[in-house]
């Protein structure tokens, strides 16, 4: 068994303790530790294959481990089951890679959705709820149109305007600049921040914009091959003179992890 | 060897009891509340109302088909009288149903795996999760409730089209005599061949929306995968119709 912890009194918003879980032969995470503080933004950057996305999925209830402990606002989420499980996604807010916003319905529809599905507001609340998430993520005006009318960009943040509009406590950003261009990445980047501002959120992001995505970050994880092998301040894990971080910042792979990604594909 | 023939049978053996277990849990979801009305009625057009011109065109040509074939045989033995119960009979108790629902598993059945295999591979499936929102109760449950709703219906429409059809050809331009058509159906077919081919129209409509549902749900997540997905729910959902259709047939002489 995993020691309980409660996040709490260690005002961490996720605890993450000895986190395994593999797939056919292949062990992806391997002993992963992880502390997200509440109302900070934790970064996790790593080469592709690492498991990061694997460990994001963990973390949003998407997967089981094999062994381990994640405890999210104090409870122990691993074992938890139908009812209970929701309860604890209730708490969160997501953006997915690519988006994942539904086709088939308006921008407006898309935002709408969590509170349509899971809160009594009334309809005029909801309308002025989305309205004003849409504001606030740049995207005034824009509730009429199709997911398929809108930029890549753009599509990003009326994803992230559905990730908010139920006021979470805590945001998970995957890949969220991933095909954007320098500019909008800086835009992003500074939406996410300021979000985090103005709501006290605590955010987990998956990111391959480094060394961009350190102005935003709080603390940094460096994961490589299943492992948590960096972790701290954006200083201190910049400081680090760690062969495979360094590398990984140089954008050079080790033959390692060639070979890892060609046993993941 | 031994080792590898073992690991996939009980692969075989998962992926069987994933595929009933999908089918146990869409049909539980459907009584389990927040019922999804809306969703259902919605998917109820798009399989039942956008199928009916499919249908009414397939229903006619084959009543008259065998409005034709069946009057150039009867009248080798000199009994053209018995054309309209030939035709009710093969329609209610068989054409009715299998024609039907090969030809919406064909229509429907082949977006709903193209749409939730699309649907799975831009993570759309999991954003449902994540929000809480159980996404076979949301995607699947309805399309079940349509599909129930819609076969039996869809069925329906389909034989009495055929039925008018098989007059037209063999009664009008063949010249059979109209009058025995429309009394040997009322002589020769009772309620039994109707339900029959009621209940059998509604397995098809469970079989034709689990297959399809279950195909696009577990697409792989690239573009081939939802391109196989839809492949494999049309040509697997005619197999289990074709083979559903004998066993109930001899179940329910």
């Amino acid at each position: 068994m995993t020691p309980e912890t409660n996040g709490k009194t260690t005002g961490n918003a996720i605890e993450v303790r000895g986190l395994k879980r593999s797939f056919g032969r292949q062990l992806v995470l391997d002993g992963v530790d992880l502390d997200v503080p509440a109302g900070q933004i934790v970064t996790i950057v790593g080469p592709s294959g690492c498991g990061k996305t694997v460990l994001l999925k963990h973390l949003n209830l998407l997967l089981r481990p094999d062994a381990g402990s994640i405890t999210i606002d104090g409870t122990e989420v691993t074992r938890l089951r139908g009812a209970a499980q929701n309860s604890v996604r209730e708490k969160f807010g997501m953006l997915f890679q690519a988006g994942a916003l539904f086709d088939s319905m308006t921008v407006f529809e898309n935002v709408a959705f969590p509170l349509v599905e899971k809160t009594t507001l009334s309809r005029d609340e909801i309308r002025q709820r989305v309205l004003e998430t849409l504001a606030a993520v740049g995207l005034r005006g824009m509730d009429a149109k199709y997911p398929s009318e809108m930029s890549g960009g753009m599509q990003k943040r009326a994803a992230l305007a559905r990730a908010l509009v139920h006021s979470p406590k805590i945001l998970m950003l995957d890949e969220p600049t991933t095909g954007l261009d320098p500019t909008r990445t800086g835009a992003i980047h500074e939406l996410i921040r300021a979000t985090q501002g103005k709501f006290g959120l605590s955010v987990v992001m998956v990111s391959h914009d480094v060394p961009a995505v350190f102005s935003v970050s709080d603390r940094v994880a460096f994961m490589h091959q299943g492992k948590m092998r960096l972790y701290g301040t954006v200083e201190e894990v910049m400081g680090s003179s760690d062969d495979e971080f360094k590398r990984f910042l140089a954008g050079r792979a080790s033959g390692d992890d060639l070979e890892n990604n060609q046993a993941n594909s | 060897m031994i080792e590898r023939l073992g690991a996939s049978i009980l692969d075989g053996i998962f992926a069987l009891g994933n595929f009933i277990l999908f089918l146990v849990n869409s049909v539980v979801y459907v009584l389990v509340p927040p019922y999804k009305l809306r969703l259902a009625i919605r998917q109820i057009r798009i399989i039942g109302a956008d199928s009916l011109f499919l249908i009414v065109l397939i229903g006619a040509f084959t009543g008259m088909v065998l409005g034709l074939q069946g009057f150039t045989t009867l009248r080798r033995f000199g009994s053209e009288g018995a054309l309209g119960t030939v035709v009710a009979l093969t329609i209610v108790r068989e054409l009715g149903p299998v024609l039907a629902a090969l030809m919406i598993a064909a229509r429907a059945g082949s977006a709903m795996a193209a749409e939730l295999g699309s649907m799975q591979s831009t993570e759309q499936v999991d954003a449902l999760t994540v929000m809480a929102i159980n996404p076979v109760q949301y995607l699947v449950s309805p399309r079940m409730i349509a599909g129930i709703i819609s076969f039996p219906l869809l069925t329906t429409i389909f034989d009495v089209i055929g039925i008018w059809g098989g007059w037209l050809v063999g009664c009008g331009l063949m010249g059979a005599p109209s009058g025995d058509y429309f009394n040997g159906i009322a002589a020769q077919m009772d309620s039994h061949d109707i339900t029959l081919g009621l209940y059998k129209a509604l397995t098809f409509g469970v079989i034709v929306m689990w297959v399809s549902c279950y195909k696009g749900y577990h697409a792989k997540r690239m573009a081939t995968g939802v391109s196989r997905a839809t492949t494999e729910a049309v040509v697997l959902s005619s197999v289990l119709i074709l083979a559903a259709d004998y066993i109930l047939g001899a179940l329910l002489l």
